[in-house]
C-alpha cells in the first residue's frame, strides 16, 4: 500500500508538518481549533454512538453475493468536509448548466439528433448499448430526462475540480447526505450554532415538486410514487426514506399494473392511477414485454402506456446514453453546442482507447493511469495504476489488448484529502463530491452533496463497495461582507 | 393503502403476536415442570407444548434420532424458541415480523418501525444461549415485554387509518387462533376422566394454564373460589372483559371490519359477525353440552376462514 504523498491536496491543513494555525485554511479554522481541543477517545464514542443510531434507524444496506440478511453500516466519518459559499457557488453553477445541457442532448439524440448532423457527437453513439431506439420520437414533459442526476466531483487543488463522472440513471446516496447531517446536528449541535451551516432538509420537498411539476395527465394532484426493486436492494433504505419524506408511496412492481393506457396501483380501496413513477429500477428491467423478459420486478406494459403520455418516468428511459464514459468526453462541447456557454467545470482528461494514439500511450504508462471499463459502474472492472502490482498490469493490458474500445483511460488524480477519524487518530483520506441537480419544474441543488471517503490509507476508491464511507458537507453560507448574497445558497434556483 | 403495504403491517402484527404466544406457552410449561409430579414424564409435560403449534411431527422429523425418541425439554424449548427451521419458532416469529416491518417500514411511524429493528436486534442476545439451562424465564419475559411495548408504539403513535387497522386485524385474529388452541390441548389433556379433577396438580395446571393468558388475577378478582375448569373456559371463550378471551377478540375483529367499510368486505363482514354471536351469545352449557373441544376446533377452522377471507378482500388485490 502506498502512503498518502504529502503533494495531495489538504483540504484543512495545507501543511500537516507545520503545527501553528497558518497553514490551516481559513474556512478551516474554527474547526481546526475546536478539533484541537477534543479528545480523541470522545471522537471515538461519537463514533460508536453514530453506528448504533444508524443500526437502530436500520440505515443499512444489502451487499451482493453475501449470505442473506447481511445487513452492512456504510462507515460514517463523525469529521466534515467544509465548502465555502465561493466554492459551493462553483460547483453548484457548473453542475446544473452541465445537467441542463445533458438533457438537451437527450432531447436532441432522440429527435433530430443535430449534435450528429454538426459532426460534434459520432454516429456511432447510435449503436451504443444504452441507446434506446423505443424512445425516438418520444416527447418527455418540459423536455426533462434526468430529473435527478448525480454529479461526480473531484479536486487536485485549492482552484482545480474535475468532473470524474455524470449519473443520469438512477443515482443514489442523497439518503447519507441527509441522514449524515441529522447525525452530525445530533452528535455536535455546538457546531451548528458556531458555524453558518446552509441547510439540506428541504431536498425531499424539491424533489416532489419537480416531479409533480412533469406529470402530464392533466390532473390537479398527480400522484406520485417510489418505484422500488424491493427490500433485498442494497439502496432499499434509500427508496423507503425518499418515500416516507415525500410522504408518498413506495410501491414495487407488483403492486402495479396496466390498463387503458393508464398505470394503477392496487389499493385496499381498489385500483388506484398513477401519474408520475420516481423509478429506482434499471431500464432493462422496467418491462418485461419490452426490455428482459425474465424481469420480476417491473410492470407488463409500462412502456407502451409511457411512450403514449399516460405516466411520466423520471428519470427517462434511455438516460444512459448521456452519462456513458464514451459520451462524458464529448460533454464540455455539449456545453458549447446547446448552451453557448464556456463549460464551468473541467473533465479529466481521457485517452479514448479505440483511437490507436491513445492506445499506444496508455499502454506504454499503464502504471501511471487509471483505466475504466467503457459500461462498468460502481468501481468494479477499474485499474488504478499506481497502486497495482506487476501482475496485475500485465492481466489488464491483456484484458485491453483483446477490446480496446471497451475502455478509456485517465490520469491518476491526486485526490484531495480530509481530515478523518480512522483507527490510529485523524489522518487524512481521499474524497470525492455528489451534489444532486433536480430538474423539473426548475434546475435547482440544494446546498450539500454525499462525500464519499476512502478509509483505506492510500485508496482512491471512494465506492461503498469498496469499502468507501461517507462525511457530512457542511456547505458556508455566504461571508458578511457580501450581504446581498447571504442568501444565494438556501435555495440556489436556476430557470431551466 | 397498498394491498401489499396491508399484507405486511397484517401480518408483521401477527408474527409479533405469535412470539409472545409461544413464549407464553413456554413459560407455563417451564414452571410445571418445577412442580414436583406434575407430570407422569418430561415427555407428557412438554409434548402438549408441540401440539398446541400443531408441530409434533415436524418435531419428531428433526429432533428424534435412533437412540433419541422421547420429547425432551432440551429439544422442545430449542424447537420453539430458536430453532430457524420451524417456521412458527419465536425466531422465525420475530424474523418474519421484522422482515414484514423492513418492507413497509414507510407505512409505520419511524418509532414503530425503530421499536422492532431494535427488537431484533436486541434478540441477537440470545443467540446460542442454552435457554434450558438458564435463561428461559427471562427470555420469556423479554419476548412478552417487547410484544406489550410493539402494541404500545403503534397505539401511542400511529394514524387511525386504514395502517393501524390492519395492524390490529392481524393481531386479534392471530390472538383468537392463539387462545382457542391453548384452551383446547390443556382441556384436552387435563380432563382424561371428570372426577379426577380438584387435585393439586390440577390446581397449578389451571392455574398455569390462566397465567399463560395473563388471566390468574382476572380469575380470583371476578370468582375468587377454586379454580373450577369450566370456569377458566368460560373466562377465556365467553368473557368479552378479558383481553385475551375469543369474545374480547371478536368484539375488536368486528368492529376493525365495520372500520375497513369497503363495499368488497361484506362477506369478511358476515363471517365475524357470525362468529361473534355465537360468543356473545354462546351460553357456557350448551357449549360442553356440544362438546368444548369440538366447539374450539370448529372455531379454529371459522377463525381460519375468516383470515383467508381477509386476505381475498383485502390483501391480494388483481
Amino acid at each position: 500500500m502506498k502512503k498518502s504523498q504529502p503533494q495531495f491536496f489538504n483540504e484543512m491543513q495545507l501543511d500537516l508538518a507545520a503545527s501553528s494555525p497558518d497553514g490551516v485554511r481559513e474556512i478551516y479554522k474554527a474547526y481546526h481549533q475546536w478539533l484541537k481541543n477534543v479528545p480523541h477517545h470522545q471522537l471515538n464514542s461519537k463514533r460508536m454512538e453514530a453506528e448504533l443510531l444508524f443500526r437502530r434507524v436500520g440505515i443499512t444496506f444489502n451487499v451482493y453475493g453475501e449470505n442473506d440478511g447481511a445487513e452492512r453500516l456504510i462507515p460514517f466519518d463523525v469529521l466534515p468536509r467544509i465548502l465555502s459559499a465561493k466554492e459551493w457557488r462553483h460547483l453548484s453553477t457548473g453542475s446544473i448548466q452541465r445537467v441542463r445541457a445533458l438533457n438537451m442532448f437527450l432531447h436532441d439524440i432522440y429527435h433530430d439528433q443535430d449534435i450528429i448532423k454538426a459532426g460534434i457527437m459520432p454516429a456511432t453513439i447510435l449503436a451504443n448499448s444504452q441507446y434506446r431506439p423505443e424512445m425516438f420520437g418520444v416527447d418527455v414533459p418540459n423536455q426533462i430526462y434526468a430529473h435527478i442526476a448525480g454529479v461526480d466531483l473531484v479536486r487536485t487543488s485549492e482552484s482545480q475540480f474535475y468532473v470524474l463522472e455524470d449519473n443520469l440513471r438512477t443515482p443514489s446516496g442523497v439518503s447519507y447526505m441527509l441522514e449524515d447531517r441529522k447525525m452530525m446536528m445530533r452528535l455536535f449541535p455546538e457546531l451548528f450554532r458556531q458555524y453558518p451551516i446552509a441547510p439540506v432538509e428541504h431536498y425531499p420537498q424539491v424533489l416532489l415538486n419537480n416531479l409533480r411539476a412533469v406529470a402530464q395527465t392533466n390532473v390537479q394532484e398527480p400522484t406520485v410514487v417510489v418505484l422500488s426493486p424491493g427490500a433485498y436492494n442494497s439502496a432499499y433504505f434509500e427508496h423507503a426514506f425518499l418515500a416516507q419524506q415525500m410522504g408518498i408511496e413506495l410501491v414495487e412492481g407488483q403492486d402495479l399494473f396496466v390498463r387503458n393506457n393508464a398505470v394503477y396501483m392496487r389499493t385496499t380501496e381498489g385500483p388506484q392511477r398513477v401519474d408520475v413513477i420516481y423509478r429506482r429500477i434499471d431500464d432493462d428491467y422496467l418491462d418485461p414485454l419490452v426490455f428482459n423478459s425474465n424481469s420480476m420486478l417491473g410492470v407488463p406494459g409500462l412502456l407502451s402506456v409511457y411512450r403514449n403520455g399516460g405516466v411520466t418516468l423520471a428519470n427517462a428511459v434511455g438516460t444512459g446514453v448521456a452519462d456513458d464514459k464514451a459520451t462524458y468526453i464529448h460533454v464540455p462541447a455539449m456545453i458549447r453546442f446547446y448552451l453557448g456557454e464556456e463549460p464551468l467545470l473541467e473533465n479529466v482528461p481521457t485517452y479514448e482507447l479505440s483511437k490507436e494514439d491513445d492506445l499506444a500511450y496508455t499502454l506504454a504508462h499503464l502504471d501511471e493511469l487509471v483505466v475504466k471499463e467503457v459500461q462498468g459502474s460502481g468501481g468494479y472492472g477499474m485499474l488504478v495504476g499506481p497502486a497495482a502490482s506487476k501482475q496485475e498490469l500485465d492481466e489488464f493490458r491483456l484484458r485491453i489488448i483483446s477490446s480496446p474500445a471497451s475502455y478509456i483511460a485517465q490520469p491518476t488524480l491526486a485526490l484531495s484529502t480530509c481530515p478523518t477519524l480512522v483507527e490510529e487518530g485523524i489522518a487524512p483520506r481521499h474524497v470525492d463530491l455528489r451534489p444532486f441537480v433536480l430538474s423539473g419544474k426548475t434546475c435547482t441543488l440544494v446546498p450539500g452533496a454525499l462525500c464519499r471517503v476512502a478509509m483505506k490509507e492510500g485508496s482512491l476508491v471512494v465506492n461503498s463497495s469498496q469499502g468507501g464511507g461517507t462525511k457530512d458537507t457542511w456547505v458556508l453560507e455566504e461571508e458578511v461582507e457580501a450581504p446581498s448574497k447571504a442568501k444565494v445558497n438556501q435555495v440556489e434556483e436556476m430557470v431551466c | 393503502m397498498l394491498s401489499r403495504t396491508a399484507d405486511h403491517l397484517y401480518w408483521m402484527a401477527r408474527y409479533i403476536e405469535r412470539a409472545e404466544n409461544m413464549a407464553r406457552v413456554l413459560d407455563v410449561t417451564y414452571n410445571m415442570s418445577l412442580v414436583p409430579n406434575a407430570a407422569e414424564s418430561e415427555a407428557a409435560l412438554w409434548l402438549p407444548a408441540l401440539e398446541i403449534s400443531g408441530n409434533v411431527e415436524a418435531y419428531e422429523r428433526d429432533y428424534f434420532n435412533e437412540t433419541q425418541q422421547e420429547y425432551t425439554a432440551a429439544g422442545v424449548i430449542h424447537y420453539l424458541a430458536m430453532d430457524m427451521n420451524n417456521p412458527s419458532s419465536i425466531y422465525s416469529s420475530l424474523r418474519s415480523a421484522r422482515e414484514n416491518a423492513r418492507a413497509v417500514r414507510v407505512a409505520m411511524t419511524s418509532e414503530t418501525w425503530e421499536n422492532i429493528n431494535s427488537l431484533w436486534l436486541e434478540f441477537g442476545q440470545f443467540f446460542g444461549q442454552d435457554l434450558s439451562q438458564s435463561g428461559l424465564s427471562e427470555f420469556c419475559d423479554w419476548v412478552k415485554a417487547r410484544s406489550h411495548l410493539f402494541r404500545g408504539v403503534c397505539f401511542g403513535t400511529m394514524l387511525r387509518d386504514d395502517a393501524f387497522s390492519f395492524v390490529r386485524l392481524g393481531t386479534f385474529i392471530e390472538r383468537a387462533d392463539n387462545t382457542a388452541r391453548l384452551l383446547d390441548v390443556k382441556y384436552h389433556l387435563l380432563l382424561p376422566e371428570q372426577e379426577e379433577v380438584g387435585g393439586a396438580v390440577d390446581y397449578y395446571e389451571w392455574s398455569a394454564v390462566l397465567r399463560s393468558v395473563s388471566a390468574f388475577q382476572a380469575y380470583q378478582k371476578i370468582f375468587s373460589d377454586t379454580i373450577e375448569p369450566w370456569r377458566v373456559a368460560e373466562l377465556l371463550v365467553l368473557r368479552r372483559d378479558m383481553p385475551r378471551s375469543l369474545h374480547a377478540c371478536f368484539d375488536e375483529i368486528t368492529s376493525i371490519l365495520e372500520q375497513l367499510s369497503s363495499s368488497r368486505a361484506t362477506e369478511c363482514r358476515r363471517m365475524a359477525g357470525e362468529l361473534h354471536a355465537k360468543l356473545r351469545f354462546g351460553k357456557m352449557r350448551d357449549i360442553f353440552q356440544h362438546g368444548l373441544h369440538e366447539f374450539l376446533s370448529e372455531f379454529v377452522t371459522a377463525n381460519n376462514k375468516l383470515g383467508v377471507e381477509v386476505h381475498k378482500t383485502f390483501l391480494s388485490i388483481s
